[in-house]
């Protein structure tokens, strides 16, 4: 645990160093292929409407290094986060006496692609459910277990373990249903929205900038396709919460609580960006 | 907020009918800056700017974090310099000290209401400003002031 953690932090440090180093305006050429096995689309025609005409993965952005950590599974080391997640897969909890795995069964068949699908219409809760709200309804409703708190580390392994068995499946959220749409609409509303002492929207840095470098960070279409994600910078798995709440807490604004109707809102809105990419979870990246 | 304006305007008009190298004025607040197109003439301090303070706000993350944004050569030790916005190099043979005063102070005036580069001595704000940051400018009167009078010194 120690030595796998520790060699890829050295890395994305040197990784970080490097970027500095040749102000690089484009995001680089390359393909992203795991375990010279799986190659994964990083690169797609943005839906209509959509403000680009190419949706781009934050992984093209990054270091050399940083992208060589994502395209080998041993080195990477979310990985271990997979691994804990599937443990907890089997595991019973909650007075019930089940585990996910009672219902569920093998999750590389029935949580196949279903990742890739998330945010979704929920009929019962009247809102669109992210897969950590999904998990959290499963623990309470069919287990009679506690939801998680927000970002314990169980979540974000278990959570992670759900989405990684669609690695690869292009994301694709369906606004067709319930009142979707009108849940993307407030998310683009609040992607465009400045927010906090800087004035800044998600848009200002996103979408008027990117392929610039903020500082030493080379600035992506803040995509979310490869979530939860590992951050060298936190030597941790960051949900995608945390990072909606790091970027808005950026600007000097309140920090939004992690699903929020306006977080929930945006994670909608954010992940149709991205329509097309494949998922990479769990991506590395700065 | 009435008593504010009226201190603002008297120090204004201190200012003003002082002769230049006049202390001890209050200064002047972001809401009561005077903006003539795109230049501030009148210093937000009666304390003239000081280039080497004004050389570490610029830096400092916690201050202007300019080089967030902008690449300055002149401040090579500094590693990682974004290109968010223009290279500072030579700036001051591109704008007047007034008008550097007025970008800095609130670019949004210079620039129009899509710059990204935030405004130092401004209250227009986005929404939800956080409660430690509410009402408050990003850098002082000050600090802006000992800003223009570094930016002054980037010549080509
Ligand atoms: C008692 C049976 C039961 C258990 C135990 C259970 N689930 Fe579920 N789960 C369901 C049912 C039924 C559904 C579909 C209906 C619904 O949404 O509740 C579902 C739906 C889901 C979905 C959404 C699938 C989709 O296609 O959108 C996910 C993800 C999920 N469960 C994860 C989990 C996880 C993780 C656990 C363990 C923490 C778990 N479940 C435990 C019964 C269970
Ligand atoms: C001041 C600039 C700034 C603002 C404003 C900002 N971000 Fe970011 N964001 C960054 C930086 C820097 C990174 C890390 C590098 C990158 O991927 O762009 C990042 C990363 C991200 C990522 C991760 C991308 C990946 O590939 O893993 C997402 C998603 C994201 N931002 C979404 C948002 C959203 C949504 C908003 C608005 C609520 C927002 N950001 C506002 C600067 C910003
Ligand atoms: C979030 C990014 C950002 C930050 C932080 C920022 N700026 Fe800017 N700045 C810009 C952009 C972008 C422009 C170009 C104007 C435009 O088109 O919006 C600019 C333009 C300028 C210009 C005019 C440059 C020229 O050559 O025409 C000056 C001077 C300037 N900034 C000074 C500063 C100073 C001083 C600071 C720190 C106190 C600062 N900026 C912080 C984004 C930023």
């Amino acid at each position: 645990m120690r030595l796998r953690t520790i060699v890829p932090m050295a890395v994305g440090i040197l990784a970080v160093g490097l970027a500095g180093a040749g102000l690089r305006a484009d995001p680089v050429e390359d393909k992203l292929v795991i375990d010279g096995e799986v190659e994964l689309v990083t690169r797609a025609k943005a839906p209509e409407g959509h403000p680009f005409d190419e949706v781009v993965s934050g992984w093209h952005y990054r270091t050399d290094e940083t992208r060589a950590l994502q395209q080998d599974s041993f080195a990477n080391p979310a990985m271990l986060y997979v691994e804990r997640g599937a443990e907890i897969w089997k595991t019973v909890q909650g007075a019930a006496g089940k585990s996910c795995a009672s219902c569920h069964g093998d999750a590389a068949e029935s949580m196949k692609g279903v990742g890739a699908h998330y945010p979704k219409w929920n009929a019962a809760a009247g809102k669109p459910v992210n897969l950590e709200l999904q998990v959290d309804a499963c623990r309470k409703n069919n287990m009679q277990a506690e939801p998680y708190k927000f970002d314990h580390a169980d979540q974000k392994a278990l959570v992670t373990y759900i989405k990684h068995q669609s690695l690869g499946a292009p994301v694709a959220v369906d606004l067709t249903q319930g009142a979707m749409q009108s849940w993307w609409d407030k998310g683009k509303d609040l992607y465009y929205t400045r927010t906090g002492q800087l004035n800044l929207s998600c848009a200002s840095c996103h979408e008027q900038n990117n392929g610039k470098y903020i500082r030493a960070d080379h600035l992506s279409q803040g995509n979310v396709n490869g979530f939860p994600t590992y951050r060298l910078k936190d030597a941790d798995v960051v949900s995608l919460h945390g990072r909606l709440r790091g970027c808005v807490r950026d600007t000097r604004a309140t920090t939004p609580k992690a699903f929020s109707d306006d977080l929930i809102a945006l994670e909608v809105y954010v992940t149709w960006r991205g329509t097309g990419l494949a998922v990479e979870t769990p991506a590395v990246r700065h | 907020m009435r008593d504010t304006c009226k201190t603002a305007l008297l120090g204004a008009t201190l200012l003003l009918a002082t002769t230049a190298g006049a202390r001890a004025t209050e200064p002047i607040g972001p809401s009561d800056v005077t903006f003539v197109e795109t230049a501030v003439s009148a210093p937000l301090t009666g304390t003239p700017g000081n280039p080497a303070e004004g050389r570490k706000a610029f830096a400092n993350v916690r201050m202007g974090n300019c080089l967030a944004c902008h690449k300055n050569s002149e401040m090579s030790e500094q590693l990682f310099h974004g290109d968010v916005g223009t290279p500072l190099d030579g700036v001051a043979e591109r704008w007047k000290p007034e008008e550097l005063r007025a970008i800095v102070v609130n670019s949004k005036k210079v620039f129009g209401p899509e710059t990204v580069m935030p405004g130092f001595y401004s209250l227009e704000a986005g929404v939800d400003v956080a409660e430690a940051f509410k009402g408050k400018t990003i850098l002082t009167a000050q600090q802006v002031e000992d800003i223009v009078a570094y930016l002054t010194t980037l010549k080509n």
